[in-house]
């Protein structure tokens, strides 16, 4: 490695292997007290349907499962570790309040059925939360049954579809930008919908000309991520809701990007007709390694009727309840009422930020993404000039003239003590490098991430191969992904 | 604003750096008339201690001192000091799906720890890194038996979790996919000779979950031949996962989905949990959801990625086996270190303790009012029919602190006054004990006052 980077340094970690590798009979970290009811006859009791074959899960002491996991999370990168610029992912800061206050008894070990009477804490945090994301949002009415942004996007269209068929007719498809994130066409095939595509312009805007030629009374919706995956805000936003409401569509939005507009602007006041929350994005529940996420979906009002069930209301006596007597709703998407303990976290989220707090959180988030694009100009090709939001899209187009894409800058930023940013996405953007800082970045965490960049800019000139056979310095140097699915080995055997 | 880490020179520096005068200069690509210009009516900024104040007072108003006897998908399990220690490390908490494997080693090898043990427990080849829980595992496991049999029909069990249905009806209306119920016989279980006749040309597959709502260990073995017989797809649903520690699992199912939430995930007011399927080999390529597997770097070391992503939704868009993006992975590591706790002879103890505690609580309520389905085996749920309504006896239980059993007449109004009832290795003979003299008083018409006094 010739060049040296500030942020990071070398050290050991240890070494681990599988679980099963350290198991042996008779090693135990269990301990049950002793049964204070007749023992039973198991064979009695259950006769065929007894397990005849214990699993084969392993047998180890306390210690050496605290090592095990302890080992293997050293070799994870973390936003603890340092900056995680993922594009589109919001990976920032999670707060350890939000922590404890979902470990605390009455709300960890409350029983989805426990009486009404006794779940009123649980259902004020849930009333709470959902009035904060409604006026953060400027819409209606919320659900928060949804566990995650995609289950968030299918609620979302069984909503469109439900309301539409209310008025007579369904449709058949969902228009998407050509930028969209790969769930948005999965989900509207999931609901039983076409997908039809839309072109981008050449400010990776909506073609708003292109859009209205296409827009007709076949199209229930269209999917629009806004801030979009180029981290640009549609300026013609009000046109866009304005094409679809004009032939009875919906407008569906993607809120993955709100990070963006939390404090500063609300899709309710700019044409939006629906759209899910990240919980896991914008409010800080943390995203442990791919999820728990939660995808609370908020509506407007003509929505409403729609919403699964059950709705969370309010009683005449002033307590709180859920409504099953919703003869229009879509039905359930989950058992039981959503990701609770992602409502805690996002809850204690908004209450640490308060108005203030949450409009500069989206400005700090704003400016850090401007200062990476200025920084970062020049040594990276930047295929799209319109303004930026809370992402910037670079391509890699000067390194691919060397031979070096944008997954070897990635592999070659882990060296620098960077998590990569995200690469290939979106698909407009040949070889994308989709950045995103969040606001969690002090300045000088920003300065050493620019400064890598341009170092491996300069490498990618130098010494092109070291960039190509990056990473250096991990456990495990580039891993075979072909071989890994040609002959998959999915588990381990003895 | 404690979390932003910046001071009021460093976003002047910064501004000046891009060449912008202000904030608002930031923002100029929203039309000025879409732009908050005043504070958002949320609460004020608080302090940590106030938060967690507020906190405090709601988890007060959520029964955080009762003693509860409520299953029905979502139980009390004891829950081991170090899967919070180990899940609260940053490097797990605060880490991404993990997509660059180089820097994600810690998460890929547990998620295939994790496969391998789910397999193991479920007698399946094969297991995924987690759904969102056990009712979408379950129709996301129905929607993928109906693309590997390319037909659209589903029978269902009635004695499937109630809310698990209500999902998969949610799903498959949409689909065009026909759901026909089978109900259940006198024992509880599925009525095999319904479900044969409910098994149609057009049908892709059959669901059962077992143990199943009322806790009755269904006969899999039968079921599975009269599926198979017709060639049509077996779907097993398992909500109570420790019932794996000395329940045979259902392994001639072709499909096994299950919510793993008893393996050390709270209860948490009904989320998140961990939800995931399990199949056999042949299968895989029609599996939702995420999938580490096993492979060598350049060096031919050991490591893990996530594999068979071509059935994603991010290779795949409309294709996709499934629009599952974000999923459990913090919740499946809750599980994962709670199986590597017990392991393979604690799982088998810590059933035993469940199977005996109901069994104690069912021969205890079967001496004052009907205990149902008696003649099939159950592991650690079971109904009990009183002459009072359920509602009425819980009324009184709660008054004591106690959460009696779940009344059963909002999901199966023929079931009348019956409530399901939970025991685990957290219930003890005391609870059980006071509840049964409550439930006996009122059952030999005691007026209540005097029910109340008989206890403590």
């Amino acid at each position: 490695m010739k060049r040296m980077t500030r942020k990071a340094t070398r050290h050991l970690s240890q070494n681990e292997g599988l679980i099963f590798e350290k198991s042996s009979a008779g090693k135990a970290a269990w301990k049950l007290p002793p049964l204070d009811v007749p023992e039973v006859d198991t064979a009695r009791l259950l006769g065929t349907a007894e397990r005849k074959e214990l699993a084969n899960l392993p047998e180890v002491s306390e210690i050496e499962i605290i090592r095990h996991f302890t080992r293997l999370s050293t070799w994870n990168y973390a936003i603890d570790l340092g900056m995680y610029p993922l594009g589109s992912c919001t990976m920032k800061y999670n707060p350890r309040v939000n922590e404890v206050v979902t470990r605390l008894e009455g709300l960890a070990n409350g029983h989805p059925y426990q009486p009404e009477r006794i779940s009123q804490g649980a259902l004020r945090v849930m009333k709470l939360l959902s009035e904060c994301l409604i006026e953060i949002t400027g819409m209606d009415a919320i659900t928060l049954q949804p566990a995650a942004g995609a289950h968030g996007e299918l609620t979302g269209l069984l909503l469109v579809r439900a309301y539409l068929q209310s008025k007579g007719n369904p449709r058949k498809k969902i228009l998407i930008p050509d930028s969209a994130h790969g769930t948005n066409p999965a989900t509207a095939a999931t609901v039983g919908y076409a997908v039809e595509n839309l072109k981008s312009n050449s400010a990776g805007m909506v073609d708003v000309a292109a859009l209205a030629s296409q827009m007709n009374e076949d199209i229930a919706a269209l999917m629009l991520t806004n801030p979009n995956t180029l981290g640009v805000f549609e300026q013609e936003i009000h046109k866009i809701a304005d094409i679809l409401h004009g032939q009875g569509g919906l407008v569906y939005m993607d809120g993955a990007n709100m990070n963006a507009l939390v404090g500063k602007a609300r899709p309710g006041d700019f044409g939006v007709d629906l759209l899910h929350l990240n919980l896991h994005k914008t409010f800080s529940t943390p995203h442990g390694g791919g999820g728990p996420g939660s995808g609370p979906v908020a509506v407007r009002q003509a929505l409403e009727p729609f919403l699964p069930k059950p709705v969370l209301v309010a009683k005449a006596d002033g307590t709180l309840g859920f409504d099953y007597d919703r003869p229009q709703s879509i039905g359930r998407v989950r058992a039981f009422y959503g990701n609770f303990g992602m409502f805690t976290r996002a809850l204690a989220y908004i209450l640490a930020n308060g108005p203030d707090g949450l409009r500069q959180t989206t400005e700090d988030a704003v400016l850090n993404a401007n200062y990476i694009r200025k920084g970062l100009e020049g040594a990276y090709d930047l295929p799209y000039k319109t303004p930026s939001m809370h992402e910037v899209v670079f391509s890699d187009r000067l390194q691919a003239e060397k031979g070096v894409r944008t997954m070897d800058i990635a592999k070659r930023l882990i060296d620098y003590g960077f998590h990569p940013y995200t690469t290939a996405f979106p698909l407009i953007v040949p070889g994308a490098l989709m950045i995103e800082p969040t606001e969690s970045e002090p300045k000088e965490e920003l300065d050493l991430f620019i400064e890598a960049m341009r170092s491996i800019a300069a490498e990618v000139e130098e010494d092109p191969k070291t960039v190509v056979d990056a990473p250096h310095s991990t456990r495990v140097s580039r891993l075979d992904e072909v071989t890994a699915a040609r002959k998959p080995v999915l588990r381990w055997k003895p | 604003m404690r979390y932003l880490p910046k001071s009021p020179a460093d976003r002047a520096a910064m501004l000046k750096s891009i060449g912008l005068g202000s904030i608002d200069d930031l923002f100029a690509p929203i039309p000025p008339e879409y732009r908050v210009t005043g504070d958002l009516d949320v609460p004020r900024q608080m302090a940590e201690f106030e938060i967690v104040d507020w906190f405090r007072q709601r988890s007060r108003e959520n029964g955080d001192d009762y003693t509860s006897f409520l299953g029905a998908g979502a139980y009390y399990h004891y829950r081991p000091v170090i899967i919070d220690s180990l899940i609260s490390r940053g490097e797990f908490l605060t880490a991404y799906t993990p997509y660059q494997a180089e820097v994600s080693q810690g998460t890929l090898q547990s998620i295939f720890e994790f496969q391998t043990m789910i397999s193991e427990l479920t007698g399946m080849d094969v297991a995924n890194a987690s759904m969102y829980d056990g009712s979408t595992a379950s129709t996301e496991a129905v929607l993928m038996a109906v693309r590997l049999a390319g037909r659209r029909a589903v029978a269902v069990a009635r004695s499937v979790h109630p809310e698990y249905r209500e999902v998969l009806s949610t799903y498959a209306h949409h689909q065009g996919m026909p759901i026909r119920e089978v109900g259940f016989e006198e024992n509880g279980r599925v009525n095999l000779q319904e479900l044969e006749t409910s098994i149609i040309p057009q049908t892709a597959c059959v669901l059962v979950q077992s143990p199943n709502f009322f806790g009755t260990i269904e006969d899999v073995a039968a079921i599975a031949e009269i599926a198979h017989k017709h060639n049509v797809l077996l779907v097993v649903a398992i909500a109570e996962a420790v019932s794996l520690g000395i329940v045979e699992p259902p392994r001639q199912a072709d499909i096994v989905a299950m919510e793993a939430q008893s393996f050390g995930v709270p209860l948490g007011f009904g989320g998140p949990y961990c939800g995931v399927i399990a199949t056999r080999e042949q299968n895989v390529r029609q599996m939702p959801g995420r999938l580490a597997g096993q492979t060598v770097d350049r060096r031919g070391k050991r490591g893990f990625v996530l594999t068979l992503a071509t059935r994603e939704q991010h290779i795949r868009r409309e294709r996709a086996t499934s629009n599952i993006c974000t999923n459990q992975a913090l919740i499946a590591l809750m599980a994962n270190i709670f199986m590597t706790i017990y392991g393979k002879v604690g799982l088998q103890e810590l059933a035993k303790q469940n199977l005996a505690k109901a069994a104690y609580a069912a021969e205890q309520f079967g001496k004052h009012a009907k205990v149902l389905f008696g003649r099939a085996p159950r592991f650690n749920e079971f109904a009990v029919e009183t002459k009072e309504d359920a509602q009425v006896i819980n009324g009184r239980l709660l008054g004591h602190k106690i959460v009696g059993g779940l009344p059963l007449r909002k999901f199966f109004p023929e079931l009348g006054n019956a409530a399901l009832w939970c025991c685990t290795e957290m219930t003890t003979r005391s609870a059980i004990d006071t509840a049964v003299g409550m439930l006996a008083e009122s059952e030999a018409d005691e007026p209540a006052a005097e029910a109340e006094e008989v206890v403590r």
